[in-house]
C-alpha cells in the first residue's frame, strides 16, 4: 500500500491511500484525516475522508502547497502506528427489493445496460453465481455494510460490505449513466453499495429502495431534525429486507413524525473483524438487535 | 421590500459566494459561476461582496420591484431594459416601485448576475443563500425561480449611487477560443503520452450538457490509456477508478472521450478518472461559455498557477478600489 499525492489544482491535495479498495486502505486514510484535523494546520479549509484516497482543501495564501505536502507526509508518519479502530453506530436500513419504481425506472434506460434482457437485480444474481433472485437478495442484506466515503451528492453513503473478498458482491456500472434515478434508490457499483439520496443522474445497478429518507434539508423529519445528513463515514448500516406492506407503513411513519430508526452505538476494531469476519458480524447484529 | 418574478427566465437562480465547509458529506460550495462578476455586481449597488444576487443563465428574467432600490447587472452580456428602456450592464441604475426589469438576448458570455441594494434576503442556510438544485438547499425554496414566485429583498445599509460603472478593464471574460489553465495530475499517468499531448493540443468544444454541476466538452480525440489490471472495487472500464473526492475544477474524462470539468455544484466524488484540475483563477471563465465554443487546455505549473491567483486577486482589488 504505497501514498501517492497529488495536487488538484492551487487549492486541493488529493491522497491515494491505495489504488484498490481495502478496509485497510480506508484506515490509513482516516487516521492522517484525524491528525490533519487534530493539527489545526494554517490554510488547511476541507478535510474529506474517500474510500481508498482522502482530499485536503486549502487556501494558498495562507500555506504554501508544498509546506502543507511536507505537513502531511509527516502526519501520515505517525498516523500509520495508530491503530485501526472507532466508536461508531450501526443503523438499520429497511429495503424494499425488486420495488415498483426502480424497475420502472430501470426498463426506461435498458438500452444503457449490458444485459437489457434481465433487470439489473437479475443480472447482479447471475454474474455473482448467486443462481436465484432470492440468494442474491440473501446476500445483499445478509453481511452489514461499512460506510467508507460520504459524497457524490448530498449525504450519499457508499458502502463496503463487510465481507471476505470472494464473497463481495461486485457489478460494473451502467454502460452510459442514467439521467435519472429514483430517490433513496439502493444501487451498486464496482464493489460500493449506495444510497441514492436524491434523485438525479447515477451509474450504479438498481436493486430497490429504502423508505427512510436519509437527506432533508428541510429539517424536519424527526431523526434529521439536528443535522439533514443521517450518514458519517465509520457508519455501519445492516438491510432489512422488507414487503411493500412494511414499506408503506414506513413511507406513512416517516410522514407523520413517528419514525424512529433503529441506531445502536458500538465499536469497530479491524484486526478483530478481519481474524473473524462471521463471528464480527454476529457480534454487531447482537448489538444492533439486543437490548 | 420583494421582487415579484414574471416570468424566471431558463434557469435563474439565488447565489452568493457559496457554502463552503460542507463538500465532506456532499454538499458543495455552489455561489456564483462568475464569482468576480457577482462581486462588481454587489459593489457598483453599494452591497458586501458576499450579498445574494440573482445568476441569469442565457436567457434573463422578467422582475418588477415592489419598492424603490438601485440596481446593476454584470457578467455575460444580456442586455437589461427597465420597462422596455435600454440599461447599460455594469452600470448601476435606480428602479421605483413598480418597475419591471426585462432582457434582451444573450449577445456574448453565458451567465449574467443581478444585483438589488439590500441583497435577496432568502433564509440563509448552512451559513449561505445560494440555491443547490440538486440537494434542494438554500435559495429560494431549494430550487431554481419560476413565474409567481416573490424574492424577499434586504434593506440597503447605505444606497449605491446610480450611474455608477466598472471601467472595461476591469471586466474579464474569455477569449475564443477561451483558454482554461489546467495543473496535470490526479490520475494523469493514467493515459499514454501520446493521449497527453492530443489533450492539450486539440480544440474542444463546449457540448451542450454544461451546467452548475460540470462543464462537458467534446470535439477532441479520444484519450488512449496506459494498460493495467483494474484495482479491486474500481470496475472494468479503464477510465474506473475506486470512487474518490473531486476537486473543484477537476477534469475528469468517463471511457476517454468527453472531458467534464466540476464547477460550483460539483459532485463531490465518483468513480472516474481524473486528468489535473483547472487552476482556481480560471473558474469564472468557464462559467461564460456557451454551448458550441471552443476551448483550449493549457498545462501550466503551481508557480503560474500561483501566479494566476495573485493576478487574479489583483484584479478583484482594482474592482474594489475603483467601486469604493
Amino acid at each position: 500500500m504505497k501514498t501517492r499525492y497529488s495536487f488538484g489544482g492551487d487549492e486541493h491535495i488529493f491522497v491515494e491511500c491505495d489504488e484498490e479498495m481495502s478496509l485497510q486502505a480506508f484506515f490509513k486514510g482516516l487516521s492522517i484525516t484525524n491528525g490533519v484535523r487534530d493539527s489545526r494546520i494554517k490554510g488547511v479549509t476541507e478535510i474529506c475522508p474517500a474510500n481508498a484516497s482522502f482530499q485536503i482543501k486549502f487556501n494558498p495564501d495562507e500555506i504554501a502547497p508544498d509546506d502543507l505536502l511536507a505537513e502531511l507526509k509527516r502526519i501520515e508518519e505517525t498516523a500509520s502506528k495508530s491503530v485501526a479502530s472507532l466508536k461508531t453506530r450501526i443503523i438499520e436500513i429497511p429495503v424494499l427489493y425488486n420495488d415498483p419504481w426502480t424497475h420502472e425506472t430501470l426498463m426506461r434506460f435498458r438500452e444503457r445496460h449490458q444485459d437489457p434482457s434481465s433487470t439489473d437485480i437479475e443480472y447482479a444474481a447471475r454474474i455473482n453465481d448467486l443462481g436465484t433472485v432470492d440468494n442474491f437478495i440473501k446476500a445483499h442484506s445478509g453481511a452489514p455494510w461499512f460506510v467508507s466515503m460520504v459524497g457524490f451528492v448530498a449525504g450519499l453513503p457508499f458502502l463496503y460490505q463487510m465481507a471476505e473478498r470472494a464473497k463481495q458482491i461486485e457489478v460494473p456500472k451502467y454502460l452510459r449513466p442514467r439521467t435519472d434515478t429514483p430517490k433513496l434508490t439502493v444501487g451498486h457499483g464496482g464493489c460500493f453499495g449506495c444510497i441514492y439520496s436524491v434523485r438525479g443522474a447515477g451509474g450504479y445497478q438498481m436493486f430497490g429502495v429504502t423508505p427512510m429518507p436519509i437527506y432533508d434539508p428541510t429539517q424536519t423529519i424527526s431523526y434529521l431534525k439536528d443535522f439533514m445528513v443521517l450518514f458519517r463515514p465509520g457508519d455501519i448500516v445492516k438491510w432489512k429486507p422488507i414487503d411493500r406492506e412494511e414499506y408503506d407503513q414506513t413511507v406513512a411513519a416517516v410522514e407523520a413524525g413517528k419514525f424512529q430508526p433503529r441506531i445502536r452505538d458500538v465499536s469497530f476494531a479491524l484486526d478483530e473483524f478481519e481474524k473473524d469476519i462471521d463471528g464480527y458480524n454476529r457480534k454487531l447484529q447482537e448489538a444492533l438487535y439486543g437490548h | 421590500m420583494a421582487i415579484k418574478v414574471h416570468s424566471p427566465g431558463l434557469s435563474t437562480t439565488v447565489q452568493d459566494l457559496g457554502r463552503p465547509g460542507y463538500y465532506h458529506i456532499g454538499i458543495p460550495l455552489s455561489g456564483a459561476m462568475d464569482r468576480e462578476a457577482l462581486r462588481s455586481a454587489n459593489l457598483l449597488v453599494g452591497n458586501d461582496e458576499n450579498a445574494a444576487g440573482l445568476e441569469v443563465v442565457f436567457m434573463g428574467p422578467e422582475l418588477e420591484f415592489t419598492a424603490p432600490a438601485t440596481v446593476a447587472v454584470t457578467g455575460g452580456e444580456i442586455p437589461p431594459k427597465l420597462n422596455g428602456e435600454p440599461r447599460d450592464t455594469w452600470t448601476s441604475f435606480v428602479v421605483k416601485a413598480g418597475d419591471v426589469l426585462s432582457f434582451d438576448f444573450l449577445k456574448a458570455g453565458a451567465r449574467a448576475y443581478i444585483a438589488v441594494s439590500g441583497g435577496i434576503d432568502v433564509p440563509v442556510v448552512l451559513g449561505s443563500r445560494s440555491t443547490y438544485t440538486l440537494g434542494a438547499l438554500g435559495g429560494h425554496q431549494g430550487r431554481k425561480l419560476a413565474a409567481g414566485d416573490e424574492l424577499p429583498v434586504g434593506s440597503a445599509s447605505k444606497s449605491g449611487a446610480a450611474g455608477r460603472k466598472l471601467p472595461v478593464l476591469l471586466r474579464r471574460m474569455p477569449g475564443s477560443p477561451a483558454t482554461l489553465r489546467m495543473l496535470p495530475g490526479l490520475y494523469w499517468h493514467r493515459i499514454t503520452e501520446e493521449a497527453g499531448k492530443h489533450f492539450l493540443a486539440d480544440t474542444w468544444k463546449v457540448a451542450p450538457e454544461a451546467d452548475r454541476i460540470g462543464y462537458r466538452f467534446r470535439g477532441g480525440q479520444k484519450l488512449a490509456f496506459v494498460d493495467r489490471k483494474p484495482p479491486f472495487g474500481a470496475g472494468s472500464d479503464p477510465s474506473n477508478i475506486v470512487d474518490a473526492c473531486y476537486p473543484y475544477g477537476s477534469i475528469q474524462v468517463p471511457g476517454g472521450t468527453e472531458p467534464i470539468v466540476l464547477h460550483r455544484d460539483a459532485v463531490s466524488g465518483g468513480g472516474y478518472f481524473m486528468v489535473g484540475t483547472v487552476i482556481s483563477a480560471d473558474m469564472d471563465l468557464i462559467g461564460q461559455l456557451q454551448p458550441h465554443m471552443p476551448a483550449k487546455f493549457v498545462a501550466v505549473d503551481m508557480t503560474a498557477a500561483l501566479k494566476a491567483r495573485k493576478d487574479q486577486d489583483a484584479l478583484a482589488a482594482s474592482v474594489r478600489a475603483a467601486l469604493a
